[in-house]
């Protein structure tokens, strides 16, 4: 089942480029759907538009409709902080809060008037253990975040997401600054919240896209040039812009 | 300039394929002749060819195994690899036949022929050639012509089927023939066996081509 339904989606920033043209496209729930393509190609684009982070740049002109449970998210009407809520993002350089781990993990659920400790903790544990983090940092909760390594510090932005219980996570190439182990690390979890969770990532190589993909989309220029299975896409892809760019003829 | 590299090497790699082609070719065409000839000395050689077929399998193994690990090829690049690991070993195993052939020869010592070898020949030749048409194809990635050549190995099926006959016609007229017809019948067999391996090499053409693995129904 679709979680996600964007229809007919087109975006203009406000100097005039145009990022996403006319895209249609289903995301599967309780999948890896892997949204790539060249630098410029519009997947970060349509990867903040799922969370509306784009009401904080420049866009001038959005059109379409992103149905999340069949409601339609673009409307002026929907709550930010609910749909954010619900649709949780990790960033390319991890972002960590100047406070403890415990306190990055616990930060949202405070804010949003969680003050029961056994609840707190009870995210922690959950959250950190789903990110594949717990065994490495369960005897130092207290310990400044900023002391973790690159690759921890990334996989406890995606704790801090988890925490909340979102629905759907979005990631913009969250493994670009890792070590190989790191990166394994994170994409070893990815399998496991796939079981839960409905993920949308944008990887930073096709290889990465073809190990992780359950479905992909390829992005070239503002358009979706084609979409489909994964296996399918890397091995046997249909279009021959697709082909040329995961063979590394061009991009 | 890195993918220029890759082309590079896949390019030599093909080529490479022809080389072991023409290796498994010669092999088969010359433990022909020798078996034709009784000639016991040519047999040995032949089994000494196969050693050399099997060096350059293992290390054009290699060479495929190292571009997919630094080059982690995708699509088209990726059915290409995957093949010529496959086709490669198709090769080493169709020279293992005429190494076979080969030995049946040494094994015979000095018996004479049970009849003069007109179509074992015939199923060589005809074998040989459609082999290296499959391999240019194979190059090429030429479909069309893949999906073409097994249509022909009713032919070597069909030469197969006559030997067959023939050698049992000699056994029942007379059952010490036995050892020597069936001596003709494991050469004649390891030749039609070639045959259905060139029809492997076909369904990879198509693959590489069109990104489908079926069966070729030939």
């Amino acid at each position: 089942m679709d979680k996600i339904i964007i229809e007919s989606l087109s975006l203009q920033y406000s100097d005039g480029t145009e990022s996403l043209r006319d895209i249609s496209l289903g995301i599967r729930e309780k999948a890896v759907t892997v949204l790539f393509g060249p630098a410029g190609g519009g997947k970060s684009s349509l990867l903040r538009c799922l969370n509306r982070l784009n009401d904080l740049t420049e866009v001038q002109t959005v059109s379409g409709r992103i149905l999340l449970d069949g409601e339609n998210i673009l409307d002026p009407k929907t709550d930010t902080i609910t749909l954010r809520r619900k649709v949780g993002m990790v960033f390319a350089r991890p972002v960590v809060l100047p406070f403890s781990i415990r306190g990055n993990l616990v930060y949202g659920l405070e804010v949003m008037g969680e003050k029961r400790r056994s609840r707190l903790d009870e995210a922690v544990e959950r959250s950190l253990r789903q990110a594949a983090l717990w065994d490495e940092v369960k005897d130092r909760l207290d310990d400044p975040a900023v002391a973790l390594s690159g690759g921890q510090q990334q996989r406890l932005c995606l704790a801090r997401s988890l925490a909340l219980e979102p629905e759907v996570i979005l990631l913009d190439e969250p493994t670009s600054g890792l070590d190989p182990i790191s990166t394994g690390k994170v994409e070893a979890s990815l399998l496991e919240l796939k079981k839960q969770y409905t993920i949308i990532l944008v990887p930073h190589s096709v290889q990465q896209a073809a190990r992780t993909a359950d479905f992909a989309a390829f992005f070239l220029q503002g358009e979706l040039i084609e979409y489909g299975d994964g296996k399918e896409l890397f091995t046997n892809p249909q279009d021959q812009r697709t082909e040329e760019y995961i063979t590394g003829r061009f991009g | 300039m890195l993918r220029k590299t890759f082309q590079n090497e896949i390019q030599q790699v093909k080529d490479e394929i022809v080389a072991l082609s023409g290796m498994v070719e010669k092999a088969t065409l010359d433990s022909v002749e020798a078996l034709k000839k009784r000639d016991i000395e040519a047999a040995r050689q032949i089994v000494e060819t196969d050693k050399r077929i099997n060096e350059k399998r293992f290390a054009l193994e290699e060479q495929v195994m190292i571009l997919i690990a630094t080059q982690q090829p995708m699509a088209h690049d990726l059915r290409l690899l995957a093949s010529l690991l496959e086709i490669i070993s198709e090769l080493e195993r169709m020279g293992d036949y005429a190494k076979g052939i080969g030995i049946i020869n040494i094994r015979m010592g000095d018996q004479p022929l049970l009849k003069p070898l007109i179509d074992l020949p015939r199923m060589a030749a005809k074998g040989t050639d459609m082999l290296h048409r499959a391999v240019q194809a194979f190059i090429h990635e030429d479909a069309e012509t893949a999906r073409l050549i097994p249509t022909e190995d009713d032919e070597v099926d069909a030469l197969y089927d006559q030997i067959y006959r023939e050698l049992i016609t000699y056994i029942m007229a007379d059952p010490k023939n036995i050892e020597r017809a069936n001596w003709l019948l494991w050469a004649a067999h390891n030749l039609e066996r070639l045959g259905d391996r060139v029809t492997n090499i076909c369904e990879r053409t198509i693959f590489i081509v069109e990104g489908r693995l079926k069966e070729i129904d030939a």
